[in-house]
């Protein structure tokens, strides 16, 4: 199985208001199709770390390998690139653009990355939003949805450029246990049913176990992976 | 190359915002209109204040001055040759008002590339008998023809025909300042007297108007045979050679030149008149600054609803650099926000400009200086109109760039995580 996603090292400090170190010497590596959670008490420096890995972070010690490649000197337009093309992300609140319906909002990405004409794109953004069960609202605005809709939608607009990589920092935090279900089960599908590699940052034990892998985090280290 | 989304997605945030993109676009079309209109007010009024005296005046006039002979006699004599002079009271003599080999001289002129056409003139000073009383005066005589080929006679004559002055033996057209005060009407007989005492009797065939009152009070106008009769002198005399060049700007030199080729005096129109040019000059000055003003105000209308924009879209621009857009890719979005505004308010604005400048130049504008003019002037040079344009996307660019420089400068993390 190819690596996807290789940490090497990776430290972090912030120097506001005074120095601290949040990230401490954190390496570790997933593989393709692997589906793994990251847990561990408030403030251990998940979404740091998250933050990191997506490419957004580039503030930091150590080394980030996506695909094999190294993240280090890759220019911002380089890295905004690899994240078009090979990582998408759901964060805990959902940022649809209230502009734009909710399927443009999912094509967006993908017209960016220029792949495929606006078409194919229109097509494919379909097909993952009937994947997430909400095909019949791709035509409302964004802010016509419920809140696990639209968390829905965000998961269909990391989906759309098929990435190497799905990054979730407690996708489900904002939603109430129905919805977080919902959510989950969508994670499970998109790993078992697709293949889908996944790194997902949750409080929830019980989603956590259901999970290929945990890594925990205390205090910036991997303590359990 | 993702040009077209990135219109798209400026379009999206511009039409989401379309109360205060509104506002900032009539600022750009305001300030567009009052540009236009204000420069072509002005440059209206330029050419016409311009044309008053430029119109009128020859590009190069030549005649003889009344001035005394630089070879004094004493100069020819070898015996004081050698000697410095002292001449005291020293007068000019025997110098001819008339131009010297006049019918050469024009054969000459009209060879001359240069020179647009060429009109005689014989001033001739006369009294205007009015009852007992003499009013003194000018005569001009003019080739009609010529005359309003180069000077436009034509707009000036208020009442009557000018082409009479021609048709009609001794007729004579007055200012009309002048006619008042003899009471002449036309199709009235005047009585003028020449220096050398003869009396001629002249049928007034039309009045004109200058613009300039104590020209029409002194001035009036004659055939050049019919001038020349009246000082009793051959269809050879004529005291100035009126020059109009097809290029204006060549006078000062063209001037000099003719000077020396026809030994002659020549006085060229900047000479004459430099004082319109410095005045036209600062009106423009003036109307280009209020209208680059007014700009710049619109373009800080433009920067504040941007900034503002950035704002309320940090969340948009983060999801947007997260996704893969780069900090180019969202420069480009709010620059192209900009100059959106910029182009479509500034479009209006010609628009608007012309209408207002179309309005001006129906309003009426009656004054007695000018005859011709019946309404406001208005000058319609396209040149406004592409300054005007491109005034409107750099000041909309400019007022653009900084907001969208910002927002190209966005952490996501920073935004993300304050959530
Ligand atoms: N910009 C910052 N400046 C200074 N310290 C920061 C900054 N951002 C985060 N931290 C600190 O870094 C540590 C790790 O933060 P992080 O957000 O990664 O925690 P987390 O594990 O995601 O917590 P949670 O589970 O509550 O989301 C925290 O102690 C936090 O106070
Ligand atoms: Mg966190």
């Amino acid at each position: 199985m190819s690596v996807v996603l290789q940490a090497k090292g990776i430290s972090k400090n912030f120097h506001d208001p005074i120095t601290i170190q949040v990230l401490k010497d954190v390496s570790f590596e997933i593989k393709k199709g692997e589906f793994v959670s990251v847990i561990g008490k408030s403030g251990c420096g998940k979404s740091t770390l998250l933050y990191i890995l997506s490419t957004m972070d580039t503030d930091y010690e150590g080394d980030l390998l996506i695909d094999g490649v190294p993240m280090r000197n890759k220019k911002e337009g380089e890295l905004a690139l690899v994240r078009n093309e090979k990582i998408g992300f759901v964060f805990q609140f959902h940022y649809l653009l209230n502009e734009f319906s909710v399927l443009r909002n999912v094509m967006l990405p993908g017209l960016k990355l220029g792949k495929y004409s606006e078409q194919e794109v229109e097509h494919r953004a379909m097909e993952k939003l009937r994947i997430l069960g909400i095909d019949n609202e791709a035509h409302k605005m964004a802010n016509q949805l419920s809140g696990g809709q639209k968390q829905r939608v965000a998961i269909a607009r990391a989906l759309i450029n098929d990435p190497l990589i799905i990054m979730g920092d407690e996708p489900t935090g904002n939603l109430d246990k129905k919805n977080s279900q919902i959510v989950f089960d969508i994670f499970n599908e998109l790993a078992h049913e697709f293949k889908q590699t996944l790194l997902i940052v949750t409080h929830d034990n019980e989603f956590a176990q259901s999970t290929d892998r945990i890594i925990e985090m205390e205090d910036g280290r991997i303590i359990r992976m | 190359m993702n040009t077209k989304l990135i219109f798209t997605i400026a379009k999206s945030l511009l039409v989401a915002r379309w109360r205060q993109t509104l506002v900032a676009a009539i600022g750009v079309t305001f300030s567009i209109t009052m540009f236009i209109t204000l420069l072509g007010f002005m440059t209206g009024l330029n050419d016409l204040l311009d044309g008053l005296i430029l119109n009128r005046t020859p590009h190069i006039k030549l005649y003889n001055e009344l001035k005394a002979t630089p070879n004094q006699p004493i100069a020819i004599s070898n015996k004081f040759k050698n000697h410095h002079h002292f001449i005291h009271s020293v007068k000019p003599s025997g110098t001819r008002a008339e131009i010297y080999n006049y019918g050469a001289i024009v054969d000459a002129l009209k060879n001359d590339k240069r020179v647009y056409g060429v009109a005689p003139k014989l001033v001739a000073q006369v009294f205007y008998n009015v009852g007992a009383i003499d009013v003194t005066g000018v005569i001009n005589g003019i080739d009609v023809d010529a005359e309003n080929k180069l000077f436009f006679f034509k707009d000036y004559i208020t009442a009557g025909n000018y082409i009479d002055l021609k048709n009609t033996p001794n007729s004579i057209i007055l200012g009309k300042g002048l006619a008042d005060k003899m009471l002449a009407n036309i199709g009235d007989v005047v009585q003028v007297t020449t220096p050398k005492g003869d009396r001629i009797q002249l049928k007034v065939v039309g009045y004109f108007q200058s613009g300039l009152q104590d020209f029409d009070k002194t001035q009036s106008y004659a055939s050049l045979g019919t001038a020349q009769k009246l000082l009793g002198k051959p269809s050879n005399y004529v005291t100035d050679i009126q020059i109009k060049l097809t290029d204006m700007k060549l006078a000062p030199l063209v001037g000099k030149e003719y000077a020396k080729v026809f030994s002659v005096d020549a006085e060229d129109i900047q000479t004459a008149n430099s004082q319109f040019e410095t005045g036209s000059s600062v009106r423009s000055i003036i109307s280009y600054a209020v209208g680059i003003t007014l700009l710049v105000v619109a373009g800080f209308g433009i920067y504040n609803i941007l900034n503002m924009m950035i704002y309320e879209k940090m969340d948009s621009i983060a999801i947007l650099k997260a996704t893969g857009f780069s900090g180019k890719d969202v420069n480009a979005i709010f620059v192209s926000i900009a100059l959106s505004i910029g182009f479509f308010g500034g479009l209006a604005g010609l628009v608007c400009g012309f209408g207002l400048s179309v309005v001006i130049d129906n309003v009426p504008f009656n004054t007695a200086a000018l005859p011709t003019i019946k309404t406001y002037p208005i000058n319609y040079n396209p040149k406004f109109y592409v300054i005007g344009t491109i005034f409107s996307l750099i000041t909309t660019y400019f007022a653009g760039l900084f907001p969208a420089r910002k927002a190209s400068k966005i952490d996501p993390v920073v935004i993300i995580r304050g959530k």
